[in-house]
């Protein structure tokens, strides 16, 4: 929802990011005020994923230039739990397994850490109990899958669900979704779309990295961009996306480089 | 019973009487002080051959290859004394304790019975759980069947042990008994200034169709669940634990084991469990190690029945300059054995973990399934890790398989935690803590299960801070 003079969340100016020496994003420009959905389209090796992780501060990830000002404070400066405790939030295309850790204890700790953070008193187990059935609603999840190690043996669908619970327990302020549709099923799709959709509100804001229209089908959003070559090369309302659906990439690339000079 | 193969080669290098065995025989002499206290003819036949043997042996060097990767020359440096018979306060062991055993426990401080804090009684009727001198009548020369009558049992330090015997905790059930209640044999170690050896013994018989729970506990005094010990204490607490337990299982019968040494880290342990498993029987041994500055655990199992199970789980978590070795066996010798085996270790600083895991299974195995994995996670560049899975395999109609891994924490788990809000050290400990709970949620005792969750989340946040 595009607001008049709200917040501006995020700002990224010229952002340049490499991995293992090899040079991805090549000065990244986006602002995204609370309230928008925002959506980054392109084919694949953009430098979508790269742009996720290095918002996120993967350290893998290594940025070589540029800014990103989240709510006033340089990004870049901050461990990765540091953005999340701050409200940077990364929905992972691939969400890890990591056997031995129980999801309940993992919820119960990460959003502990946020609570923390916010110089309010830690939930005990019995209270956490009542607020994570809550959330559990939102992605109509089962709660037998609290008591099993994070995401070992979920399927596709139900570790994207799991990544979207995270979200709705540790309501961020901005959301980064990374490719959140891929291998989902339409039920799974539905229910993870109607989940993203209630959490969004005037105070928060959503960045969709997605290669299809399909997901746009459910959540709509505000801005639709274009990735290619590590830039965003152009951008527009959700009537691009349709376009992109239509045509292809192709056309986009061209007009850039007549543009640009790539 | 007719057992076909030794899985154990002999450590001592019989025959080689020089110099070098004055240390070993000052040992057995120090061990053999309190002995004069029992006078019973088999009991003291037992110690003299025993002892016969240990003076014509030396103790291991690393030039023998069961020895090749723990040294002991850290062990002979120290003159070990009788450790002195001692009390301790209740108040004291009370944390040492577990409610769901609070009837059904042995307590010996330095090896010998203490039964002011030991507790039994509301055991089944056909369960004896006692020291040797409160054994009841009956029992007395039943038990001569078994004492140190197990195969493997010519290990040094089991003979030792077996030279210098005063006292044993026997548990015994008899025929088709199932003890629902755990039983906990405690050792406490209470070393001050002078370096002590204490020589703890312990003997089970499950009889046909009996089923146990049994917990066997290594420590010291100190070790209460918030340490407040000061440096010197700690620095005095030297000592060393030579321990030996038989377990003698009938047909189908069914043992749950569970051994912690959680020593102090400037002591020596040594163990040795012997386990003997007719037909149909079932044996579980879960075995922790947490403490001691040097310490082996040698772990031998002969089948001697057909359609036998043993599942062997051990989780070993060392840091600082601690050595920890593990030594199994497991002699599979008739058709439909079965054996599980999954042996995982935390290591940090610049400590060092031995696995050497014998798998044997015999001609006359026909259709065995044995599986065996050594998981190593390191967690430090200086930690070291030797590990040697050894399956041998005559039988040819069977299903074995082993392996080992070795790994550090995975930069990507840290991260995803990390993205999540949780802190690089909090992170790590999640995924230590996960790494050992593997093994820890299958001990049969909550509050076993509890305490050591507490003790490796201790440890893993010491890990960290020392970063």
């Amino acid at each position: 929802m595009i607001i008049e003079n709200s917040e501006i969340l995020l700002s990224v100016k010229d952002l340049t990011a490499e991995v293992d020496g090899n040079s991805i994003l090549k000065g990244v420009n986006l602002a995204v005020r609370s309230g928008e959905i925002h959506a980054i389209m392109g084919p694949n090796g953009s430098g979508k994923s790269t742009f996720s992780k290095a918002l996120a501060g993967h350290p893998a990830y290594e940025v070589t230039g540029g800014e990103a000002i989240f709510q006033g404070k340089n990004l870049l400066e901050m461990e990765p739990e540091e953005r999340a405790r701050a409200g940077v939030f990364l929905a992972f295309q691939y969400p890890l397994e990591i056997p031995g850790v129980s999801n309940l204890d993992f919820l119960r700790v990460a959003y502990n850490s946020r609570r923390k953070e916010q110089g309010l008193e830690e939930l005990d187990a019995f209270d956490f109990d009542d607020l994570i059935q809550e959330k559990l609603d939102v992605v109509k999840m089962d709660a037998a899958f609290l008591n099993r190690s994070v995401n070992e043996g979920f399927s596709g669908g139900e570790k994207k669900r799991n990544e979207i619970l995270q979200m709705a327990l540790l309501e961020p302020k901005i959301a980064i979704l990374d490719e959140t549709d891929s291998g989902l099923d339409i039920d799974a799709l539905k229910i993870v779309a109607n989940g993203v959709n209630q959490l969004a509100s005037p105070e928060n804001a959503t960045i969709l990295i997605t290669h299809y229209q399909r997901l746009l089908n459910y959540i709509v959003p505000d801005y639709v961009h274009v990735m290619a070559r590590g830039q965003i090369i152009k951008s527009g309302g959700k009537e691009l996306a349709l376009e992109l659906e239509s045509r292809g990439y192709d056309w986009v690339l061209e007009q850039a480089g007549a543009e640009v000079g790539v | 019973m007719s057992i076909q193969v030794s899985p154990t080669v002999t450590n001592g290098s019989h025959g080689n009487v020089s110099g070098e065995n004055n240390y070993l025989l000052e040992l057995l002499q120090q061990c053999q002080k309190g002995v004069e206290t029992l006078h019973v003819t088999s009991l003291q036949e037992i110690r003299d051959r025993a002892s016969a043997i240990i003076r014509q042996s030396t103790l291991p060097t690393t030039k023998i290859e069961e020895w090749r990767f723990t040294d002991l020359s850290a062990l002979k440096q120290i003159d070990f004394q009788a450790a002195v018979p001692c009390g301790l306060p209740e108040a004291l062991v009370a944390p040492l304790t577990f409610p769901e055993a609070a009837n059904s426990r042995l307590v010996f401080i330095n090896g010998v019975y203490a039964s002011e804090l030991s507790a039994i009684g509301d055991l089944p009727k056909g369960v004896v759980v006692s020291n040797l001198s409160g054994l009841p009548a009956e029992y007395r020369d039943r038990i001569y069947n078994y004492l140190a009558k197990s195969e493997g049992g010519e290990e040094i330090f089991t003979t030792l042990n077996t030279a210098g015997m005063t006292d044993v905790a026997v548990v015994w059930i008899s025929k088709n008994v199932v003890v629902e209640t755990p039983i906990h044999l405690l050792f406490i170690a209470n070393s001050f200034r002078t370096p002590t050896i204490n020589q703890p013994r312990c003997l089970v018989v499950a009889e046909t169709g009996s089923s146990v729970t049994l917990v066997e506990d290594y420590l010291n005094q100190f070790n209460i669940e918030e340490p407040e010990t000061s440096e010197a204490e700690v620095s005095e607490t030297v000592y060393f634990t030579n321990a030996v337990t038989e377990i003698w299982l009938g047909e189908n019968a069914q043992v749950r084991h569970t051994r912690v040494e959680r020593e102090s880290v400037e002591a020596f342990h040594i163990g040795k469990t012997a386990i003997t498993q007719a037909r149909d029987s079932r044996y579980t041994c879960n075995a922790i190690t947490l403490g001691a500055k040097l310490s082996r655990h040698n772990l031998d199992i002969f089948q001697t029945g057909e359609q036998t199970e043993t599942i062997l789980n051990g989780l070993t978590m060392v840091a600082g300059q601690q050595t920890a070795d593990t030594h199994s066996a497991i002699a599979l010798n008739y058709p439909y054995g079965m054996s599980r085996q999954l042996h995982k270790c935390i290591v940090a600083d610049k400590a060092h973990t031995v696995f050497n895991g014998r798998v044997f299974v015999a001609k006359a195995a026909q259709l065995t399934d044995a599986g065996q994995l050594n998981r190593n996670l390191l967690l430090s560049p200086k930690a070291r890790v030797d590990t040697k899975p050894q399956l041998e395999i005559i039988a040819d109609n069977v299903k074995c398989s082993h392996g080992a891994t070795v790994s550090q924490l995975e930069d990507d788990e840290i991260f995803y935690l990390q993205s999540r809000g949780i802190n690089a050290a909090d992170a790590q400990n999640l995924l230590v803590n996960a790494f050992a709970a593997e093994i820890i949620n299958q001990l049969p005792i909550l509050s076993l299960q509890q305490t050591l969750l507490k003790a490796v989340t201790r440890e893993a946040t010491t890990l960290n801070l020392a970063d």
